[in-house]
Parts: structure tokens; sequence; C-alpha cells
């Protein structure tokens, strides 16, 4: 029943997942429900974890955290400076069930007006999309997790560590309002440097054409993941819609009078499975065109932000410089404004190298990523076309021999 | 507006195919309603259509004959045929809807897409609506029909509101409204017509119910349509910002595909409408009228009774008055019983001629619901299959694009 819902959204190139044979890292993550009510979601994920560096204390074990400890574990990244200069994996976004349940309500709203029969179908059709949800919410954590894991520095964090084997609570509480007003400013004051540093020109030639690049495909890939959710929005309803036809087919099939009986039935049984195979494929599309752009959309933010904090570090490099001019001049503090200035440059520079590294890594990443999620989403949309053209086409066989 | 000249022919090709259909047995006439052209300015403007019959029947005075007829023209037609030949018994295909929000966009000169394919969806109509008429033996012959279709003057209708699909349904819920208030329940005493009102009464809400389903369908296939443009468009744009040349390409490559299978949607979508959604409609009120035909035959079963009634009451009268002494009167109320003998037999006469002429037309009625549905699924399922053979196509070619991708 599942049939291929198991791939989950594989976006990432085999490279990233921390599965191949190079990596010392096996990270799966599961989920449980607790309390097991639709009305009160509240995640679990279970990380199961296997690895053979030394670093770790066990070979083989599993913990159990909630959203908030895979944000803490991201924030703590980003919040780290060490790490400024690599693109930070972006955090997995939080579990939204609000769509399904508005649904699941709606439905039971409309129970009075269906029949039993296409009650439960609705039903066993809403409960389908809330375990694809629900493995699309886990597969993304799990993706969170294996592209810590793949990266050479960030793999080896102390919080990670922590994340992955102490087996308590890590006691993360969830960030209070001041906290998000914070960081609210915080964002804002980022785009402002943001505008700032995209006005000046950069020296380094390769920056500058990624910050042109990363500005405009960041915006672009916005707007296609926005415009592809809503196509596959229809085309499930079309589909929703197909399905109400194939009942009232079969219904208007039970009561003929005449021989459009056999028909109707025959036509209602047709409709039935050509509705699987179009919400199969609005679902295909979901996974391998709207969720690949949805992960390249927050991992281009992702690597904006590393060129935002390059650009502040070459600011403070550049005041640095210009406090040791005047230092220099007035021959006043000389010392602490060349130290000051030394830093400054070891911290630009190093940013510097390992940013360019990382953009270069981004770039193979995702044209891997859109290759194979392109060619895989070509394949399932032949497949299911053929299947939808042999199904209609053994149909109409059968129709007209019947005249 | 190439975009829309397009879905015309679509239009047209599709209907084109039922209307052969409808005309390839021994029926020997074909009608077609076309070129519609506005006449007058403002809010007195119509539309004039073309009506071309083509036919070797001899009731007609030439093989083909082209008239200019207009909406209400086709509703007096409609209201002199249900007029003669519904209390008979007979089905009378009903007459397309009025519409006032339509005409008037018409009217006021906009030429925008809503308005061309309001007069298409009404052009079609009114042709299905001719078709179904003459396809019916006794209503071919009808004078008023003959004229309608030859003759190059036609008196204009007048007062069309009576004329109106509203108007006749009033007309419908009349003679209902005469059969609820009837005092004495008529004793069905052939099962026949019991059981088939239950199955039009089931039909009808069937019927209402995929209607209503199908015509979802052809607004969520619209919207996506146009998603799936806009999809395209977003996706050419990020083709166009992405800097690694071969990816760039294949995203373009796949704008392009979401562009042809937005058209593929498009078309879809008329086909949806233009077979399924419109045959539904049409079918919802014929049924309507099937329903009139029932109650038509209690209205003259009540004629009837009250008859009956009427004989029972002069002859109590007649005998009173044998014991009265008023040879006058005696001899009116004498006249009276034969007059209302002659009703009653009359009235008996009706009942059993329109019980007849129902079982007919009932019989006549499944048997071209049946080739309707049967023809119109069959087109409607190769209409499907050209799409899916179209999305193969344009997968299979965008595939490789994809893999090269290096």
């Amino acid at each position: 029943q599942q049939e291929g819902l198991d791939d989950g959204p594989d976006f990432l190139s085999e490279e990233d997942r921390g599965v191949s044979f190079f990596f010392p890292f096996l990270i799966s993550v599961l989920f449980c429900l607790c309390p097991p009510t639709v009305d009160d979601l509240c995640f679990f994920f279970c990380v199961f974890f296997q690895s053979t560096l030394p670093n770790f204390k066990q070979n083989e074990f599993s913990v159990v955290r909630q959203h908030e400890e895979f944000i803490w574990l991201h924030d703590s990244f980003v919040e780290n400076e060490e790490y400024a200069g690599y693109i930070i994996p972006p955090a997995p976004p939080k579990p939204d069930f609000d769509a399904s349940r508005e649904k699941l309500q709606k439905l039971g709203e409309g129970e009075g007006s269906m029949t039993k029969e296409e009650f439960t179908k609705m039903k066993q059709e809403l409960e389908a999309e809330y375990l694809a949800i629900f493995k699309k919410t886990v597969a993304m954590h799990e993706v969170f997790l294996c592209r810590v894991a793949a990266h050479p520095v960030l793999r080896k964090d102390l919080n990670f560590h922590v994340f992955l084997e102490y087996n308590q609570d890590l006691s993360v509480r969830g960030k209070n309002k001041k906290e998000k007003l914070e960081d609210f400013f915080k964002n804002v004051v980022k785009s402002a440097d943001g505008v700032l540093v995209a006005g000046v020109k950069d020296v380094d030639d390769f920056f500058e054409h990624e910050k042109t690049f990363l500005l405009e495909y960041h915006n672009r890939v916005k707007d296609a993941s926005a415009k592809s959710d809503r196509m596959i929005r229809s085309h499930k309803s079309a589909a929703d819609d197909i399905n109400r036809i194939a009942s009232t087919l079969y219904t208007l099939g039970t009561q003929d009078s005449t021989d459009l009986c056999k028909f109707f039935l025959k036509v209602s049984e047709l409709f039935e499975k050509t509705r699987k195979i179009e919400a199969r494929v609005a679902a295909d599309e979901d996974l391998k065109l709207a969720d690949l752009l949805k992960y390249y959309l927050r991992e281009s933010q992702a690597a904006k932000d590393l060129l935002y904090r390059r650009g502040r570090a070459l600011a403070d490099y550049e005041n640095a410089n210009k406090a040791l001019d005047k230092a220099r001049a007035k021959n006043k503090d000389v010392l602490q404004a060349e130290t000051t200035q030394q830093v400054c440059c070891q911290k630009f520079e190093k940013i510097s190298e390992s940013a360019k590294q990382e953009l270069i890594d981004f770039k193979t990443r995702r044209v891997a990523a859109f290759r194979k999620n392109l060619v895989e989403l070509a394949e399932l949309e032949l497949k299911h076309a053929k299947g939808n053209l042999q199904l209609l086409q053994s149909c109409l066989g059968v129709l007209k021999g019947d005249t | 507006m190439p975009h829309f000249r397009q879905n015309r022919l679509c239009l047209r090709e599709y209907f084109n195919m039922f209307n052969e259909e409808e005309n390839r047995d021994t029926f020997d006439i074909q009608i077609s309603v076309s070129d519609p052209e506005k006449v007058g300015d403002g809010m007195n403007a119509y539309m004039v259509y073309k009506v071309l019959t083509k036919t070797s029947l001899s009731i007609f005075s030439r093989d083909e004959v082209c008239v200019k007829r207009r909406f209400s023209d086709f509703l007096g037609l409609h209201s002199k045929l249900a007029s003669k030949y519904m209390h008979m018994g007979y089905i009378v295909p009903p007459a397309p809807e009025k519409s006032i929000v339509g005409m008037t966009k018409v009217k006021v000169g906009k030429e925008d897409l809503s308005s061309v394919e309001f007069v298409e969806k009404r052009r079609s109509a009114l042709e299905r609506y001719l078709l179904r008429t003459v396809k019916h033996p006794a209503l071919l012959k009808d004078p008023d029909v003959l004229q309608f279709l030859e003759s190059s003057e036609l008196p204009r209708a007048v007062s069309t509101q009576a004329l109106s699909g509203a108007g006749i349904l009033r007309m419908v819920n009349k003679a209902a409204d005469a059969v609820n208030k009837m005092t004495i329940k008529m004793n069905e005493s052939d099962a026949w017509f019991e059981e088939k009102q239950q199955q039009f009464e089931n039909l009808d809400v069937q019927l209402r119910k995929l209607h209503a389903s199908v015509e979802s369908l052809v607004c969520h296939r619209k919207e996506l349509s146009v998603n799936t443009a806009s999809f395209a468009k977003s996706a050419a744009m990020l083709g166009n910002s992405e800097d690694h040349t071969a990816l760039s390409r294949a995203l373009s490559q796949l704008a392009e595909v979401e562009e042809k299978i937005d058209q593929l949607h498009q078309d879809q979508a008329c086909a949806d409408f233009y077979l399924i959604s419109e045959l539904l409609g049409d079918y919802v009120r014929l049924i309507t009228a099937v329903k009139g035909v029932f109650d038509q035959r209690m209205k003259t079963w009540a004629k009837c009774q009250d008859a009956q009634v009427m004989l029972q009451r002069k002859r109590e009268a007649e005998a009173k008055l044998q014991h009265a002494n008023k040879p006058d009167k005696l001899q009116q109320a004498k006249d009276e019983i034969r007059e209302w003998e002659g009703k009653v037999q009359q009235g008996e006469r009706d009942f059993e001629q329109i019980s007849k002429n129902i079982r007919r037309e009932v019989g006549r009625f499944e048997k071209d619901r049946v080739k309707d549905f049967r023809v119109v699924i069959i087109k409607y399922l190769e209409s499907l299959v050209h799409t899916q053979q179209q999305m193969i196509k344009y997968w299979e070619a965008f595939l490789p694009e994809a893999k090269a991708i290096a």
C-alpha cells in the first residue's frame, strides 16, 4: 500500500545521505506519537545511530528527540563563530498537519451527505495523506542529521554528539517571546546588512558572481516552489472529483434498468483505478519536484547567510584596517590596532577559504539532486501515464465490444 | 485571441463527433446551428444564429435550407410544441436555459473570453435542442417545426417570459400541483407506471449529483491548467538564473513540457465540459420533461374522476326529479346526464391514450438515453486516451534531457 512512499524525499545526492560506504555514520530516524490522537500531536523522533568512529562511546544506540531539540542543534551551529565559513544545513520544517486536520474536519461535517462507501473511501484517502506527511516530516529530520554527519567539520561538533548520545531530555525549551523578537530583529539587521553588502562590489570575482547568482536564484526557487505547490493542489482536487464521479457512476450502475447498468459499472471501475493513479502522480510530483524546490529554497538561504557572514567579516576587516591607519597616524594604541587587524584578517581569510569550497560543493550537490529528481520525476510520470493509458484502452476495448 | 480560437476548434470538433453519431442511422436529416452574429447595439442587441438543414425527407420543400433565428425563436417553438403535445404524453425536449448575466455581457459588447465562451455554449445547446426535437417522429412532422426550419420569415415570439425554460417549468409544476391537490389518490392499476416513476426519480437524483461533480472537475482542471502555465513560466525563470549550463537547459525544457501539459489540461477540461457536463445538464432537463408527462397522465385521470363524480351527481339529481313532476327540468337533467356520460367516455379514452403514448415515449426515450450515454462516454474515454498519449510523448522527449545533466 505504501508504493514508493518509503523512498521519502531523497532529494539529496548519494554523498549527502551518509549511507555510502565511505561514511562511518548511519543515521535513520523513525517517529512515534505520544499521545496517539490526531488532535494533540506530539512528535518524538527516535534517532537510531551507528558509527565506527572512535570518538563515540558506543557503536550503535538510539535516543528520543523532539522537534525543538533539532532546532536547538541547528541554531547552535548558526550561532557558533567557528562555523561562520560553512553552509549550515537548513533546519527541518516543523511538523504541519493543519491542512490535513482541516480536511478531516470537513469530512466529518459532510458525513451525512455521502454514502457509507464514499465516506469510508475518503477517510482512507485522508489517512493515507496523513501517513505520507508523517513520513515526509520524519525524512526531513533525517536529512538534516545526515547532512551534519556528512560535513567533515560539523560532524565533530560537541553539541551534535550530545544530541546523538545523551539519552536524557536535553531540556531545550522553545524560544520565549522575547527571544523570538530578538531573532526577528537579528534577521532584519541581517537583511539590512545584506543590502549593504550586496551594494558593494566584491574584489573577488568568484564571490561577486556567487552573490549575484544566489540573490536571483533564491527568489526564483521561492517562486517556483510556491507555484509547484499550487499546481499539485489542483491536481489533487481533480483526483478527488474523479473519486466522487466514480462513486456516483457506481450507484447509477446498480440502479439503472437499461443496458447502461453494466456500462456505468465498468466506467466506474475504470475511474476508480485512474483516480488512484492521478493521486499517485500528484504525490510523486510533490516528492520529486515540490520537495526538491522547497529544500533548495532553504539551502540557498543558508548559502546566502554564509555570504552575509563573510560580508560582515569583510566589513570588520576593512574597519580594522582603517582603525590601524588612524592609530599609526596618531601613534596611539598601534599594537592593539595591529592585533585587532590581524585577527579580522585571519577570520576573513578563513571564512573566504571555506566559503569558496562550500559554495562549490553546494553547486555540485544541487546539480546532482536536480538531475536525480528530474530523471525520477520523468520516469514516474511516464510510468503513470502508461498505466493510465493501458487501463483506458482496455476498458474502451470492452465497452466498444459490447455494442 | 488565438488561444481561444484553438479552443473553439476543439469544441466544434468534439461536438461534431457527437453530431455524426446521431445522424448515422436511418434518420436522414442533419441540422447545424452556426455563425452567431450580433445584431443591434446596447441592451436591444441580440444574437442571430444560422440554422442549416440538410435532408432528403420529402416533407421538406428543399434538400438544403438555411435560415436565421434568434434565441427567442427557439423558445417560441418549444412553447408551441409543449402546449400541443405535452398533455398527450409526448416527451417534448426542453429548450436551453435563458441567461440574463450571460446575455448582458454579450449585449454590452464585451468581447472577452467568457462572453465568447457563453455564445459558443449557447450555440451548441441550441443545436442539440433542434437535433433532439427532430428525432421525435411526431415532432418532426409538426408544421411549426417545419416552419421554423424552412421559413425565411418567422413571426416574432411574443412575451418570452412565459416561453422561458422557467416558464415551461412553471407549467409543468402546475400539473404537479394539480396532482398533489387530488383528493382521491390515483389507484395505480398499472405497476409499470409506478415503477417507472420511481426509476426516473432515482435517475434524476444521481444525474444531478454526477453533474455537480463533473462541473467541479471542469473547474479544477481549468485551475490546474492555469497553475501549470504559471509553474512553467516560473521554471523557465529558474532555468535562466541557474548557472550550471546543462541543468539550466534541462529546466528550460521542463518549462516547455509543462507549458504543453497546460494546453493538454485545457483541452481535456473542454472535453469534460462539452461532452459530459452538457450531456448531463441536458438529461437533467429532459427528465424534468419526463416527470411532467407522468404528471399530465395523473391530471388526465383526475379529470376523468371528476367527470365521473359529476355524472353521479347528475344521475342523483335526475332520480330526485323523477318524483318531482317537473317535466322540463327532468328533460334537462337527462340531457346533462348524456353530456357527462360523453365526458366520462372521452376522459377514459384520453387516459387510455395518454397511458399508451407514455409507454411508447418512455421506451423511445430510454433507447435514446442508452445510445447517447454510450456514444458520449466512449468519445470521452477516447479523449482521455489522447491526453495520456500526448503526456507520454512529452515526458519521453524530456527524459534524455534530464539524464544529460552532467
